[in-house]
């Protein structure tokens, strides 16, 4: 028996994993997805956002900057790649500019450091800005993350201080028996005391198991374009338009990996597992794009995608007991990623601290074995890591120079990849513009190897979805 | 650090345009030749074409893929020159020093006092035309799924359907039915093909499958695993049709959508790519930076290798010319323009002082076009005037023109087309 069940390893359920793996409790982690981060928080923009946004006294608000601030040092312990490159959203027409000093009140209502900017500040700091600009509202703290190695590098580290995780593992049923909760998955059945309810768009399902229904979960669907690297930056921050009642609108900005991503449309759908992109919703999304910024490289696309947002009908996060020793972490729609840090700590702090007596761990050690990345290595220091194993000379994929080497570290690491998409969102090999025409045979050939299995059973992301199908015709046949 | 190693000449990628390229500069004097291969074997894609048809034009015969390549390599090992196979290279610099990574030599850099550029190209994919629908397993490059059936010896799928009509495409198509395979058609977006004509006739009309002329998908279809794909008729400005809906069951779907110069080198240190995607070259295939040649598909995306093969021995031979001195840096430069009807021009410059006998201009059409003349202008005047019963844009043609109708202070060359009345 556990003491405390996560159900749902996105960014919120990994954060309050490692959380809890700070003290003498057992904590395990049920995720539906064949790895951590494989849904709301793989298909998202990928932006710490500043804060200034949400509604004042709202958790999203106060979460949101509480958050923000904690992610230099959950970064630095967790070797992700981080960068607060600053968020400009901005104006280009006269009657927007009352909405940006509006924008400036609850900013600084909510604490967050902004700054007005004229046209001209504007243009410089972002020369590709419409030339219709009428100003800005400067926001430093913002910052572009990886999302999928903050997932895997939380769980990680959880795992090293010793969370356990369980893949594939969807939740049917949970049934309450007296101080305990069985938690019945479509193979298994766990039991735990607490149970943390985190499964993002499902989270009204799950709630409603043990709970009456008080909320419910829309997928919020947000489509998006991947644009390849750039001679000259297309852009410097993230840019956004003014918000609306829609959210904070298609923006435009550099990611943690220095290619650009544009995004997201937002529609409210039915389908909770409608991952689809359509052609009216991509080509509105371009024409809000060029609203914002001129001279978008369209020919540099290499990828569109789309994600859901979990938009809880309460319009703020859900953060609840909603059954005894069921807690609710439900709604953690956008500022989410942001939030999330703050949203684990509430979570260890405010409910399960009063529950449990918190022991802390005496061997929690809060770094991850450091990574090595051939992008980040001088090239003496990787020439001696070669010398030591050949398999860091042998580049595997191209575009995103990712060497052998570094997937065959993830693979000795906990929270290690199962599929070729794990590696991908990793180590992002098959990120880049071929997306992964040369790179996908390797690390198959490299999963096969280190699992033992046949390349006919090597997942592309959940399992049985695999790439190559069956052997060809033997001679004779 | 220590001093760098230096080479005469390095050649970046090992299969057709490189290994024509290391031949040619070894037979015009060059000893000190490095070529690094980042796959297993050389050859390049030629590995993975084990269909024949290869070498027309090069050996006045009919061989495989790798038959192709062998010769070369065969050629290649008899003169001893030095290789490097898994090896990547990471960078070059404006001042030619070539770093790569290789288990023989680890993370080096070296200075060539020379370099050809003959990386290939790779296959746009489904991401970088954002198929509407559905991102399940089951869509895959034809290149892709050509490696993982003619090298690994697997097959994708067994329900095939096929959206682009370039040639890897129309070969998959035959190789998958040959494998038991069933390919239920191919689409292609324009209104004409994109492959060769004997693809057209000996990969789908001999195998009944239908060829979907301005179609492409509209609509992919599966959570997990491809269920179906629907294709769409499209009008003029690309857009689909409604009501023209086809529904197709299939387990996978390969793209065949165009090949792309794999130009990574010089675009990372700001070179401006030319309309190919490819640098810009002149008729020595020297890119703006001088001593870096660039030739095969990496410059621009050919149809046979037995021109690539032509292509990488100018710029080794151009490479040699230039390590001995004889390619004169500065000249009269003219610029060549593609006008009516011509999509590009390969060289885009012509250094008048440098030409040897002629220059050769390789192009392709922007679209089908029957009975015209082929006019190419020095300056406005006319120099050759030509009868084309027909170019195609899947077909690359070429003009040679003679070094007397070359003139220092030249300006501009001109090609266009001009229906023939």
């Amino acid at each position: 028996m556990d003491d405390i069940l996560i159900i749902g390893a996105g960014v919120t359920g990994c954060f309050i994993a490692r959380e809890l793996s700070r003290y003498m409790t057992k904590v395990v982690v049920l995720d539906k997805e064949n790895d951590v981060g494989n849904y709301s928080s793989m298909a998202n923009s990928a932006i710490v956002h500043s804060g200034y946004d949400p509604e004042s006294g709202s958790l999203k608000a106060l979460l949101n900057v509480q958050g923000n601030a904690m992610y230099d040092r959950v970064c630095k312990e967790l070797d992700v790649t981080f960068q607060r490159i600053g968020s400009l959203t901005v104006a280009v027409f006269d009657e927007q500019l009352p909405l940006l000093q509006e924008l400036v009140k609850r900013a600084a209502i909510n604490g967050v450091e902004v700054k007005l900017l004229s046209a001209d500040e504007v243009k410089a700091m972002e020369p590709n800005v419409v030339d219709t600009v009428k100003g800005a509202l400067y926001a430093p703290s913002a910052g572009v993350i990886d999302p999928f190695e903050l997932c895997v590098h939380l769980m990680e580290n959880a795992m090293d201080n010793g969370a356990k995780l369980y893949l594939n593992e969807e939740v049917v049923e949970i049934r309450s028996f007296g101080e305990l909760y069985e938690v019945r998955t479509k193979k298994n059945t766990y039991y735990a005391k607490y149970v943390i309810n985190a499964a993002g768009v499902q989270a009204d399902f799950i709630s409603q198991t043990v709970a009456p229904k008080t909320f419910s979960i829309a997928p919020r669907k947000g489509e998006y374009y991947v644009l390849d690297y750039t001679q000259t930056p297309l852009v410097n921050h993230v840019v956004f338009p003014l918000p609306s009642v829609l959210g904070k609108g298609i923006l435009v900005t550099p990611t943690y990996g220095g290619n650009y991503l544009v995004g997201p449309s937002s529609a409210i759908i039915d389908d909770k597992t409608d991952l689809s992109t359509d052609v009216m919703t991509m080509n509105e999304v371009k024409k809000s794009a060029s609203q914002l910024i001129k001279n978008i490289p369209w020919n540099k696309v290499i990828r569109a995608f789309s994600g859901l947002r979990a938009t809880p009908s309460t319009h703020d996060f859900i953060i609840e007991e909603a059954a005894p020793n069921f807690i609710n972490v439900a709604g953690i729609e956008s500022p989410g990623l942001a939030s999330s840090p703050a949203i684990a700590k509430k979570v260890v702090e405010e409910f399960i601290a009063k529950k449990i007596k918190l022991i802390p761990n005496p061997n929690f050690n809060p770094l991850v074995r450091p990574y090595h990345r051939f992008k980040e290595t001088s090239e003496e220091a990787w020439h001696q890591l070669i010398s030591k194993d050949k398999r860091y000379a042998r580049m595997v994929c191209r575009c995103e120079t990712v060497s052998e080497g570094e997937i065959r570290d993830l693979l000795n690491r906990n929270c290690a990849p199962h599929s070729i998409k794990g590696v991908k969102k990793r180590v992002r090999a098959g990120f880049g513009r071929c997306q992964g025409g040369f790179c996908a045979p390797n690390v198959l050939a490299i999963l096969a190897d280190h699992y033992h299995i046949k390349v006919t059973e090597v997942p592309y992301d959940e399992p049985g979805t695999n790439i190559l199908k069956q052997p060809t015709k033997e001679v004779g046949e | 650090m220590s001093k760098l190693e230096q080479r005469e000449l390095i050649i970046i990628g090992g299969g057709s345009a490189g290994l024509a390229a290391a031949i040619q500069a070894y037979d015009e004097g060059v000893r000190d030749i490095l070529i690094l291969e980042r796959d297993e074997f050389l050859g390049g894609i030629l590995n993975q074409c084990i269909h024949n048809g290869f070498g027309l034009h090069e050996f006045k015969e009919q061989l495989s893929g790798p038959e192709y390549a062998e010769r070369f390599i065969n050629r290649l090992k008899e003169r001893h020159i030095d290789y490097r196979l898994k090896a990547m290279v990471i960078a070059v610099t404006r001042d030619k020093i070539v770093s790569y990574t290789c288990e023989e030599d680890g993370y080096v850099q070296v200075q060539a006092n020379a370099i050809v550029l003959a990386t290939g190209c790779y296959e746009r994919s489904a991401g970088a035309i954002a198929i509407p629908g559905d991102r399940p397993v089951g869509v895959i490059t034809a290149g892709q799924a050509q490696h993982y059936l003619n090298i690994d010896g697997y097959l994708v799928g067994k329900k095939v359907f096929i959206l682009g009509s370039g040639d890897i495409g129309l070969i998959m198509a035959r190789r998958m039915v040959l494998e038991g395979a069933k390919v239920l058609g191919v689409a292609e977006i324009m209104p004409y093909s994109n492959g060769l004509n004997r693809n057209i006739v000996q990969c789908l009309i001999d195998f009944d499958i239908p060829l979907f002329l301005s179609h492409s998908v509209s609509r992919i279809v599966g959570k997990e695993k491809l269920e179906k794909i629907i294709i769409s008729q499209v009008d003029a400005n690309f857009n689909f049709i409604a009501g023209t809906e086809k529904e197709f069951e299939v387990d996978t779907l390969l793209l065949s959508i165009g090949l792309i110069p794999n130009n990574y080198l010089l675009d990372n240190i700001g070179v401006i790519p030319s309309k190919t995607r490819g640098a810009v070259v002149n008729e020595h295939l020297e890119t703006m930076i001088g001593g870096v040649f660039s030739c095969g598909n990496v410059l621009h995306v050919h149809d046979l290798v037995d021109f690539v093969s032509e292509e990488g021995r100018l710029a080794g031979h151009s490479a040699a010319l230039y390590l001995a001195g004889k390619l004169k840096k500065s000249g009269n430069y003219l610029k060549t323009i593609p006008l009516n009807g011509i999509s590009y021009i390969v060289p885009q410059y012509v250094n008048i002082d440098n030409i040897e006998d002629k220059v050769a201009l390789k192009f392709r059409p922007v679209k089908p076009l029957k009975d015209i003349w082929l006019i190419t202008k020095i300056d406005g005047v006319v120099v050759k005037k030509q009868f084309k019963p027909y170019l195609i844009p899947s077909e690359m043609v070429d003009v040679s023109l003679d070094k007397a109708l070359f003139h220092s202070g030249n300006q501009e060359l001109t090609l266009e087309t001009e229906a023939k009345v």
